[in-house]
């Protein structure tokens, strides 16, 4: 063979069956516990314990699970999907806002004490997140945030991984000459980051809007400890909550709509990472370029 | 905002005083953020610390300054180790199959060989975005013996062998409700970091000869060490903050996780189930010094190695 016709070989290669045949047993892997939930989300409580698990039971129960769990116990599921929403628009839009700002600041204004800041937030990145929970548990309980909302959307607010995310990402994608130009035409830099480098960044900030709106809606460890109304619960808490009142004393097993509410609190994240990957595969790209 | 005359220094970095105007209007992007921070990191860091230097008195009521004697008791204290050592051994063997498993599968994905590679990204990687009380829920169903899958292979098989919440398999079980969730959040990691080797190399590999596992070792794994560190950097900082998945499961199964199964939970029962909270505050911050050591001894092991 020629160094031409490797060389062609090489970089086009031929589709492998055998390789496509492993990697389908991972994907097995993948979607066989979603298979299955979502088979589950159409049975009936007596079906998913008579019928078999992978397979279809004698009724189709799938839209008498969503009404029960929308109704049942005076509809706390969607007061709790109500209260996940408004952690997520306000905890993780803050989030988003906060680091995208943080971001650019640190990327394109050579200010004292810079590296400091970036000091303190990469360390902050290696303390355990639920290190924090008890001493933050603690302190918020003296400032009398705990069992408000508060409690759950402050400590959203932060996000150390966006901040790298953004900085990364401003310093290549934000040409200084352009700030210097809007400088010219006599722009604030407040006025020039909404108009100018927000619109430059938006790769970058639906990247990181999208990993806080995940951490946010799927947080369980704050909420569980910061709240004690089930009012206040996101569905995290109240699916586990109605998930943990099958056992014990006065068990009322509520499987059915265990399930439903789980598939039904999976669906929106999945439709939006659906929706959103051509913006976030290209912003994680960039934020390894610096690795 | 003053917008007064703009100035601009012809070369960055030439004249003092307009970079020091430039400089400080950084702050104003960067202040929001780090009140935020102040609040919700360092304050607590700072909370903790004091609470770890006192003790609740039984009998007077208040607590008094005890100096180090929590340090003292926690490195003492055989629930403590207990725990750790089971998260250790977590650790040792779920990170590397995970890692693992995404690596292959970041390779299978890149190496253009895969029919519908971009259908298996995003599936892979799709468990990322089901919560873990979710992802728990469901794995804890399917183990069950009640409506789950394991009841059904059980029944195939006319005998009970497959036990996932039994005592001595509920770790490994816990191992799988992990690797499940995180594998592909990894393996995108690597992939981000794949995509930026920049073209010509595999050009120029490719006129030398190389064929594609010589590429892989000679030009892949090379380019994903920096991403290898990351993620076992994150991994690490993950298993020893476990908790939510042995949280959860010990709804079903009460005899098999304990309490203090994992530092965190340890830390978690302490505080809400036992109000000790200063002894708690301890464990929290014996964890977190010992998992910033590790991390920091595997960024530095990372970053030197093959250099």
């Amino acid at each position: 063979m020629t160094a031409v016709n490797t060389a062609r070989a090489s970089l086009k290669p031929r589709r492998s069956a055998v390789l496509t045949a492993t990697m389908t047993l991972y994907l097995v892997y993948t979607l066989l516990p979603l298979a299955w939930l979502v088979i589950s989300a159409t049975k009936s409580q007596p079906d998913l314990l008579t019928t078999p698990s992978l397979w279809f039971g004698h009724s189709f129960a799938l839209f008498g699970n969503i009404a029960g769990t929308f109704t049942y116990d005076d509809g706390i599921f969607l007061r709790w999907l109500g209260n996940t929403v408004l952690y997520v628009v306000i905890g993780a839009g803050g989030a988003t806002l906060l680091a995208t700002a943080a971001g650019y600041g640190l990327a394109k204004y050579r200010f004292a004490g810079r590296r400091a800041v970036f000091a303190v937030i990469l360390g902050a990145i290696a303390i355990p997140g639920t290190a924090l929970a008890v001493p933050t548990f603690l302190l918020f309980s003296k400032l009398g945030l705990t069992n408000t909302p508060w409690a759950i959307i402050i400590p959203s607010l932060v996000s150390p991984f966006g901040l790298y995310l953004i900085w990364i990402y401003a310093a290549e994608a934000v040409p200084d000459e352009l700030l210097e130009a809007a400088r010219i035409d006599g722009a604030g830099e407040l006025r020039i980051f909404f108009t100018v480098t927000l619109r430059l960044l938006a790769p970058g900030v639906v990247t990181v809007a999208l990993f806080a709106v995940v951490s946010t809606w799927n947080n369980y460890f704050l909420p569980l400890i910061m709240l004690s109304e089930p009012k206040w619960y996101p569905l995290t808490v109240g699916l586990n909550q109605w998930s943990a009142q099958a056992t014990g004393v006065g068990a009322r097993p509520i499987y059915n709509l265990v399930i439903t509410g789980s598939v039904l609190t999976i669906v929106p994240l999945v439709i939006a990472f659906l929706l959103l990957q051509r913006f976030w595969q290209s912003g994680l790209s960039a934020g390894s370029v610096k690795q | 905002m003053s917008t007064a005359a703009p100035v601009r220094s012809p070369l960055p970095g030439r004249t003092r005083s307009p970079r020091r105007r430039l400089d400080r209007r950084g702050w104003l992007f960067v202040a929001p953020f780090l009140i935020v921070f102040a609040l919700t990191f360092l304050a607590p860091i700072a909370y903790a610390i004091q609470l770890s230097l006192f003790r609740e008195q039984a009998f007077f009521g208040g607590s008094a300054f005890v100096g180090f004697d929590n340090y003292v008791e926690v490195l003492t204290d055989a629930k403590f180790w207990t725990s750790f050592l089971r998260v250790l051994v977590f650790l040792v063997i779920q990170v590397p199959i995970m890692l693992l498993l995404a690596l292959v599968a970041v390779l299978a994905i890149d190496s253009a060989r895969l029919h519908a590679s971009g259908f298996f990204r995003l599936v892979i990687f799709l468990p990322y975005a089901v919560p873990a009380v979710v992802a728990t829920l469901m794995w804890g169903f399917i183990y069950g013996g009640n409506f789950g899958l394991a009841a059904d292979l059980n029944h195939l098989l006319g005998h009970d062998t497959i036990q996932p919440l039994a005592a001595n398999w509920i770790l490994t079980s816990l191992g799988n409700i992990v690797t499940w969730e995180f594998a592909g959040y990894n393996m995108l990691i690597f992939y981000s970091a794949l995509r930026v080797i920049p073209n010509e190399l595999f050009e120029a590999a490719a006129i030398d000869g190389a064929g594609a596992f010589r590429t892989i070792l000679s030009i892949k794994l090379p380019a994903l060490r920096g991403a290898l560190v990351i993620a076992t950097i994150f991994s690490i900082i993950g298993s020893f903050q476990l908790f939510n998945e042995p949280n959860i499961l010990r709804a079903l199964v009460p005899n098999a996780i304990d309490t203090s199964y994992t530092p965190n939970m340890y830390a978690y029962n302490l505080s809400f189930g036992g109000q000790q909270y200063n002894y708690s505050a301890t464990v929290a911050i014996v964890m977190g010094v010992i998992t910033a050591i590790i991390a920091y001894v595997v960024q530095l092991r990372g970053s030197r190695k093959g250099m």
